[in-house]
């Protein structure tokens, strides 16, 4: 009986990345936990404990690609891999979701209460005489001072038009890939990251803007928390979302992936279209309405 | 250069079907589904006896009247880290070892679908209890909010306050990527002819479970990523002056917690499902009525979390959405009920250890969603809130609900394990003694809440004293009880040998493989042997 890998499902005879990755999470755990108690040994711990976290992202990385080349893949670890990510970013979903809750729970139910709504008119005249609800705000505590909020249509609507052109161009790469197109699919490719990368630059630009020009700070209320959380963890993920694109970028240079197998660039283009949507979201609720 | 060595060594292992490496190696860099469910299973057990031995803390403490042993603070971590102990590293820990072992099994898959992940999966758990442990030792003491972590309470903790957000953050990666492979495995690895409707009940309810944990972990983790900004940066979230709200952070953490404590029972739903048919018999009866009733569960799941919240202040119009909607989930689990009842209806029983632990749950169980359902009233649950009726309710369906199906599971499936028969003498005194004593522990409880025991607090009125000694002997009778498993698991080895069907009437795939089940099964998909298995 010969057996030949595209009949068996390929189950990886041990790794020991996966420790590594705990080793790395306890640095990283232990190090954050005792800087914010204020350790200065903690910072450094915390350092090394995310470069073990690098190391092993790396290796355990090449590892898969390097089987995946290596053609020990058969259609159904694909499957495989298609759903895990699938799930992965259904997570990520609901991450968010918990903190547009948040946001939709403080400007619909605490805010107007605080503004004395429903039957908290005592809750307004005894504790915070004077407060009227409105939106945004940084409370009846006035936290943070006074501050401008963030307009609209400046650097935002540039931001948007941004990640949405990346999500086309992304799409254009795709397209490339599955017609064989390869100089096509890497220009394509590279304008996406690069495109990220300009988002993310301006998302800087906006923070410093805020934080010199505006007033508006993390600190600055439940608008300021909400504005600066989600932003903040949306321009994380761009920023994972685009160094991936790079990743995915070389790995087309180097030959990698063909018309009918590609899934790690599928996976991060699913990816991308997700910190895309996610921004859509922000866009309408934070900045516009 | 480093993928080209990675890519030959792993062609290397393709080719030679060897068994285990030997030493702690097997065990650190596993990505075998069987040895990674051993270590989920020893690891809760572990977590079992550590949570098991802050709640003798407790127990010792109220057995009478005034303060005798720990200082109320230390009182108060005990019931925090008992719970986030017994939540997220026994009872989880344990289906999560369960799913393991038998869903490849019972579904004829070679391994779990991303068997590395599945490795890293339990391998974040050490680190995150570690962490949560740590800070029993830390400058002001081990958490002492309660597991629910309400602000601004919580944000009293001492040091150990980024500790307790950061080991909750660890056990949500570890949940979602282990929830991840469950859905991936079902989905994509069954046999051939298995259709979903021919799965087992146990797979069924893991798959709903999956989906129940990838969907709320990432909010917990939210709420907890707000408390930890709102402590050091300013934010708030939970502060009325900036426009946030403390009752906020109930919505978002119950959110996630009501579908978490389903995430704890319906696996248990799954492993009772499998037993009672064995031990009847009978073919479950209904099977695809389970189905149906384990997915609304999972779906009221979501739209009752605020029955957690009643005297915290809500519009009335939410007191009643979320009153009804909470005793709608009586429907779908009386259906479960009525089921297991008429599958054991005129069945040829026989009252093994698992059967004895399954029969146990249907009925103990019951008690604790009939409590359940007075708590769901939302005028009643006024005068019940916070007293030990809620204590009660919920150790009724964790303990003999939760806790006795995975000891049923256990006892069930270790023969299939060890290759060897348990000592059944053993087992039926570790479930009679349990039986007797998880009773004696928590029906008492049910009195002093109705007559105004609050819940967490170290001393009480002297009022109070009778039930909470019998309570405290109860309790102190469960946990030495606990003790003959651990001495059932240690003479595991040493009954008859196990066949490989070890029980008369078991049906499904993993009985089909050897008793122990050998280190690798279905390298090759069984075909055309699921209509034989299955009671059809």
């Amino acid at each position: 009986m010969t057996t030949h890998t595209d009949e068996h499902y390929y189950v990886p005879h041990g790794s020991h990345w996966p420790v590594v990755g705990s080793v790395g999470l306890l640095f990283l755990m232990v190090g954050v936990s005792s800087w914010l108690n204020g350790a200065d040994a903690g910072f450094y711990i915390m350092l090394a404990g995310f470069a073990v976290i690098i190391f092993m992202i790396t290796g355990w990385f090449g590892t898969v690609i390097g089987e995946s080349e290596g053609g020990l893949y058969n259609a159904q670890v694909d499957k495989s891999f298609r759903q895990g990510m699938f799930w992965f970013i259904f997570s990520e979903v609901m991450f968010f979701a918990a903190f547009f809750g948040a946001l939709f729970y403080a400007r619909n139910m605490s805010i107007p209460w605080l503004g004395g709504e429903s039957n908290n008119f005592f809750t307004n005249l005894l504790l915070w005489e004077g407060f009227e609800s409105t939106w945004p705000t940084n409370g009846p505590g006035n936290l943070g001072g006074e501050y401008e909020a963030m307009p609209p249509f400046g650097l935002p609507l540039i931001n948007t038009a941004l990640l949405l052109t990346s999500s086309i161009t992304v799409t254009i790469a795709h397209h490339a890939l599955l017609v064989g197109k390869r100089t096509q699919l890497a220009v394509f490719l590279a304008a996406t990251f690069l495109l990220g990368f300009v988002f993310v630059y301006l998302q800087g630009v906006e923070y410093v803007h805020s934080y010199n020009d505006l007033n508006l700070k993390l600190t600055t209320g439940i608008y300021g928390s909400t504005f600066f959380m989600l932003t903040g963890f949306h321009g994380m993920h761009v920023t994972i979302g685009a160094i991936m694109l790079t990743i995915i970028f070389f790995r087309v240079l180097k030959g990698h992936f063909s018309a009918d197998k590609h899934f790690a660039f599928e996976a991060v283009a699913w990816y991308w279209h997700f910190v895309d949507v996610v921004w859509i979201g922000l866009y309408v609720f934070v900045y516009w309405m | 250069m480093t993928t080209t060595t990675a890519d030959t060594h792993a062609v290397d292992h393709e080719h030679d079907d060897h068994g285990p490496t030997k030493g702690i190696r097997r065990w650190l860099f596993s990505t075998n589904h069987k040895d990674i469910g051993t270590m989920y299973l020893i690891f809760s057990l572990l977590m079992f006896f550590v949570g098991g031995a802050m709640a003798m803390v407790i127990r010792s403490e109220l057995a009478v009247p005034g303060l005798q042993f720990v200082h109320p603070e230390f009182f108060n971590s005990m019931t925090t880290m008992h719970a986030l102990i017994m939540v997220f590293g026994a009872v989880m820990p344990a289906f999560v070892g369960l799913a393991n072992w038998m869903i490849p099994l019972m579904i004829g898959a070679p391994d779990m679908a991303l068997p590395r992940m599945n490795n890293w999966s339990f391998w974040i758990l050490p680190v995150a209890f570690g962490i949560l442990l740590s800070t029993l030792l830390m400058p002001g003491g081990a958490p002492a909010s309660g597991w629910t972590m309400y602000p601004p309470l919580v944000l009293q903790t001492g040091d150990a306050f980024p500790f307790l957000i950061f080991s909750v953050h660890l056990m949500g990666i570890s949940s979602i990527m282990g929830a991840i492979n469950v859905i991936v495995t079902i989905i994509n690895m069954r046999a051939p002819d298995m259709t979903l409707l021919k799965m087992p009940m146990f797979v069924w309810t893991w798959l709903i479970t999956a989906y129940l944990l990838i969907a709320v972990m990432p909010v917990l983790a939210g709420a907890v990523t707000m408390l930890l900004t709102d402590q050091f940066f300013g934010t708030s979230f939970f502060l009325a002056a900036g426009g946030g709200d403390p009752v906020m952070f109930q919505h978002i953490f119950w959110f996630f917690g009501h579908p978490e404590v389903y995430i704890m029972i319906l696996p248990a739903f799954g492993v009772v499902s499998e037993i009672i048919p064995t031990f009847s018999r009978k073919k479950l009866f209904g099977h695809d009525s389970m189905v149906y009733a384990a997915s609304c569960i999972a779906f009221l799941s979501f739209i009752v979390w605020a029955h957690h919240m009643f005297t915290v202040g809500m519009p009335l119009t939410g007191q009643l959405f979320f009153m009804f909607a909470t005793m709608l989930i009586a429907v779908p689990t009386g259906v479960k009920i009525f089921n297991w009842v008429a599958t054991m209806w005129r069945g040829a029983m026989t009252f093994e250890t698992p059967m004895l632990f399954s029969l146990a749950f249907v009925f103990l169980f019951t008690i604790g969603g009939f409590s359940g359902l007075m708590l769901a009233i939302q005028p009643a649950d006024v005068q019940y809130h916070d007293t030990y009726f809620v204590v009660a309710h919920f150790h009724y369906v964790l303990v003999p609900g939760s806790i006795f199906a995975i000891m049923a599971g256990a006892y069930y499936w270790l023969p299939k394990w060890t290759g060897h028969m348990y000592n059944e003498k053993l087992g039926k005194l570790h479930f009679w003694l349990s039986t007797i004593f998880v009773n004696v522990t928590f029906f008492p409880q049910h009195f002093l809440g109705l007559a105004g025991m609050p819940r967490r607090i170290p001393d009480y009125s002297v009022q109070f004293a009778d039930f909470n000694l019998i309570s405290s002997i109860g309790a102190f009778g469960f946990g030495l009880s606990q003790l003959v498993f651990v001495l059932v698991i240690l003479t595991a080895w040493k009954g008859a040998k196990a066949t490989d069907r070890v029980w008369e009437g078991s049906h499904g795939l993993e009985w089909t493989v050897p008793s122990p089940a050998p280190w690798h099964t279905f390298t090759t998909p069984p075909k055309n042997r699921i209509a034989d298995e299955a009671f059809e």
